[in-house]
Formats: C-alpha cells, structure tokens, sequence
C-alpha cells in the first residue's frame, strides 16, 4: 500500500497471485461496521468447507481398513469439466474465490478450517456459523452404500474432534446417511450431545421416501433431543435435470427441486402430525420456491383431501411453521413479492440467514438487514435471534465485535450511541 | 474535480489493475489494450470488489443461418469487468452490467499527461 501525500490517496495493485480471504471481503467488513453488527447476534446457519483439502486427516476416521485405503488413494472428489452433473459453480474462474483459496496461507495452528471460517465470519460480522461439507454433499448419490455409511461416519467423527470441539463459533448438523436407515439410528445414538452439534442433516439429493418406516426411529430420536432435521440441496443426478445443457437451469430448478419433493412427501405422509415436536429445516434453496409450494398443495388439498387424512390443517399453515435459510434470496426486481414471501411464510420468527460461503452465490447480511420492509426486531430474529432459540445457541460475542462495542461506548451514549443487544 | 495521479505512464502492464482509495472512495484503474479505465470499485448487487476480479471477453452462442448450435466463442471487442463475489459483469467500455442496464459502475475520468496517469476524483 503506498501513500500520495498531497491528497492523502491510498494505492494497492490488484494481484490474482496470492488470495486472502479478509482482504477480499474488505468491503463486507465495512457494511458490517456501518450497520453496526456488533450491536447484535449474527447466525449463520449455511456455510461450507472443503473437506478434500483435509481428507488425508477424515481417512483416519474410517473404521473399515479397505475403505481407508481406497480413500487414501484415490481422493474424495474429482473436479472436471466432465462430471455428470455439470458442475459449473466457479463459472470458469470469475469467482476468483474458488482457486484463490488453495493459495491462502494459515498459520500452524489453529486447523486450517478454523482460520479460514473465522476470517470470512470476522469479516461479514458473524458470531457463529454452522459449517457443512462440500463434496461430500453428493456423497449419497455413491452407489457403493459402504462408502456413503463409512466415510459419513468418519467426517463426523473428524468434524467433531477436529473442528467443533476446537471451536464454539463453528456448529454443524451431521450428515445422516440417509440410504441406510439403521446407521442413521446409531449416527444420532452416538454423535448427539457432542459439542457443536445443532441438529442432523440430509443431502435432498437421495432416492429414499421420507416416510419409509425405517427413519421412524431416527425421527422420534431427533424430536426427543430436540434437535431438528435438516435437508440442504445439492447437485445430483436428477434424471429430468439431464436435459439442461448448462448448469445454470441444473441450479435455478435442481436446487429447489430435491427440497420441494421431500417437503411435499413429508406432508403427505403426515410426518408433522406424526412428529410434532420435529422441527425440519429447508437449505439451501432460495425462498421463491416456497409460496408456490403453499398455493399448489393447498389447492391440492380442498380438491384431494381424501389422499391425506393425516393432515388437520392446510399444508401452507404446516409450511409456515417449518423454518428456511434465506440463500439465495432472490432479489432481483422483486420487492413486492419479496415482502409477500416473507409475510407467507412468517418470516420474522421462520426465517434463518444463511450465507452459503465460500460458494458463489454466497448472501451477505447485508441481504437482510437492507431490506426497507423488516423492523429492527425482524432482522436481528433473522440474522440470529430465530438460530439461537431454535438451536438452543449460547451467546458468542468474537473479541472485535467487543472491541467496537467498547469504542462506540468510549464516543459517549450522550453522543446519541446506539444500542447494544446481547 | 481533484486529480490523483495513479501512475507514470507505461507503469501498469496491461491487464493491470490500481486500486486508489481517498478516504472511503475506492476506484480502481484498469489498463487494457492500451487504454486505462477507471470505475468505483463497488459492486451494486451487494457491494463486492468489483473490479478486483478477472475480465472476460463477452461469450457468445454461435448460431448457422438454420439458427443450429455450433459452438461458443467470444467477442473479444466487448470486455467485462467481473466481480469477484457473484460474477455480476459490466462492459469495460461504459461500466454498464451486462444484464441489467439500470446498474452500472460509475466512471470515472481518466487523463494522461506529461507522462503521468491521473483519475478524476
């Protein structure tokens, strides 16, 4: 950084060469500053790692010595432009992000992962995240069912030794191997309670009925603890996504498709009626999706009322009482609907923020926080207040948030400060 | 408008970018084919780097006169500026997104003389 004196201007060269992730979300440090998230608890309840780039160390986990070996050789995931989904998530490297990060140098210590989501948290103003996978969110669509049981329960086990237990700003939801209903039963038996575990989670990507009476157990586990159950979209396989030629309609339609079969499937089995206590979380798919959903089972339902005598209440007044992540919140030219989308499904208590970084279609808080239409109350419920009493979360206030706090209590509540809220 | 010099000329190799912060104004000077061009380096979708990113020539479906599909390629003549955070891009030439003509990066004035580059701030 270089200085010209007269007017005090100050320079910087751009260079691909080397990334940071602070320094790239330089300008979500400044909004978070501006808008004063320090005053409040942020909870991000959607982001992601890379577990490839700590495989060698999840091998270890693996409890089946040939699964371990296998592992160990051939990697966990294989990039390509040749992939059957058509993966295009980097958009041939004008998210710079996505290469920029294999380069981004950590100290020893702490575990890597744990640097790198404290530098983007920091930066966005975020108290706590709940981390996920990234690859191994199509780990369901392996068909060597050994592999999805084995290396589920070894990321578990590494995620939870490794990360969480390091970490009380990094939670997560567990990944169930959802093909295998019994070792969705000893996965709860034996990873609830640990520290950072908030809830359990599904890929959408799987081809097993929700309602299959082999998840019964896993369902009346979850709803005892009183952890909820998660399902985070993913690119699959999807037979009828084949017939997009780019990833673009693979994503705006896949993303939302997996998500919308399971919530439907989920009502009509009358799973909330069954599980009252259970509450679901739906990941990963935007909010658009889901005032469609209302209108079109609704409709269903008067007509066809006959199909579904589990359910006592229209399907959209269960869908109001299920919770969403926000990203990625589609805003483009839409305010009215927004604001009816959040009204449908009673957003101020159901709606959880979600960025989704590091991938490229990641949310700010800023998405939430700038939208004219939301009381104060409203955004901070959404921004962390609806995570924290629904995970049962402690209250985490990082030392910089502390340290602005303090300044602007230094600068004189006289001086018309605002308020903090713990 | 206060001149800033941001270069001697020929400092920048092309392709290069600077970015020049005056207080909390960040604008980043481009050098491409020759020519510099200046932009504020804030993205209108959710306030990103957005000239701190790559450029990319404008990409383009191939069609033959039966309007069959033969292949992409790209309209060098129309550069993009991308930001970096979600791949939102605006022509180089005026600053303009790609998509929506309504958001734009604002331009800034780029003058060169007496072997030195200066923005317009």
């Amino acid at each position: 950084m270089k200085t010209n004196g007269s007017e005090g201007a100050q320079f910087r060269d751009v260079s691909l060469d080397t990334y940071d992730t602070t320094a790239a979300l330089a300008h979500a440090a400044e909004q978070a500053a501006a808008r004063h998230y320090e005053d409040f608890l942020i909870v991000d309840i959607d982001s992601h790692h890379y577990e490839t780039e700590s495989f060698a160390e999840i091998t270890e986990y693996v409890t089946d010595p040939v699964l371990r070996h296998d592992a160990l050789f051939q990697g966990l995931a294989r990039p390509g432009i040749g992939v059957g989904n058509g993966s295009y998530q980097e958009l041939g490297g004008r998210i710079v992000r996505y290469r920029g990060r294999r380069k981004e140098k950590v100290p020893p210590v702490p575990h890597r992962d744990i640097t790198l989501m404290r530098r983007w948290m920091d930066a966005m103003g975020t108290d706590i995240a709940c981390m996920f996978p990234t690859p191994m969110l199509n780990l369901s669509l392996s068909p060597n069912l050994n592999v999805q049981t084995g290396l589920a329960w070894a990321y578990n086990s590494w995620l939870c030794e490794r990360i969480l237990a390091e970490e009380p700003r990094i939670k997560s939801m567990l990944y169930l191997p959802f093909h295998d209903p019994e070792a969705c039963v000893k996965t709860v038996e034996h990873f609830a309670g640990k520290p950072g575990v908030i809830g359990f989670m599904v890929t959408s990507t799987h081809y097993r009925n929700v309602n299959d009476n082999g998840y019964l157990k896993t369902y009346a586990m979850l709803q005892e603890r009183g952890l909820p159950l998660a399902f985070h979209s993913a690119t699959g396989s999807e037979p009828g996504l084949r017939l997009f030629n780019r990833f673009f309609g693979v994503h705006a339609l896949g993303f939302c498709w997996h998500n919308m079969l399971h919530l439907t499937n989920w009502l009509i089995s009358g799973l909330p009626e069954r599980y009252p206590g259970l509450k679901t979380i739906w990941i990963e798919s935007g909010l658009a999706w889901v005032p469609f959903l209302m209108q079109r089972l609704d409709s269903e339902y008067m007509m066809r009322s006959s199909e579904v005598p589990l359910l006592k209440r229209k399907p959209s007044e269960y869908i109001r009482e299920m919770y969403f992540s926000s990203q990625p919140m589609e805003m483009v030219d839409n305010r009215e609907a927004l604001e009816l989308t959040f009204k449908m499904i009673n957003a101020e208590t159901q709606l959880l923020y979600a960025s989704d970084f590091p991938h490229w279609d990641m949310d700010l808080p800023s998405t939430i926080y700038d939208l004219p239409f939301l009381s104060e109350q409203a955004k901070r419920n959404i921004l962390g207040g609806n995570a924290q009493r629904l995970f049962n979360l402690e209250t985490i206030v990082p030392e910089h948030k502390l340290a602005r706090r303090a300044a602007a209590a230094k600068r004189g509540a006289s001086a018309g400060g605002h308020e903090a809220h713990v | 408008m206060p001149e800033i010099e941001v270069c001697k000329n020929n400092e920048l190799a092309d392709g290069a970018v600077r970015i020049v912060r005056v207080r909390n104004l960040e604008v980043a000077v481009i050098r491409h084919g020759g020519k510099y061009f200046a932009y504020h380096n804030y993205c209108p979708h959710q306030g990103g780097p957005a000239c701190e990113g790559v450029r990319m020539p404008q990409v383009v479906d191939r069609l033959d006169a039966d309007g069959r599909f033969l292949g992409q390629g790209y309209d060098e003549s129309d550069m993009h500026i991308v930001c970096p955070w979600h791949g939102y891009e605006f022509h180089l030439s005026d600053g303009v997104n790609v998509s929506d003509r309504r958001l734009r990066l604002k331009k800034f004035q780029v003058v060169e003389r007496d072997g030195g580059v200066y923005v317009a701030i």
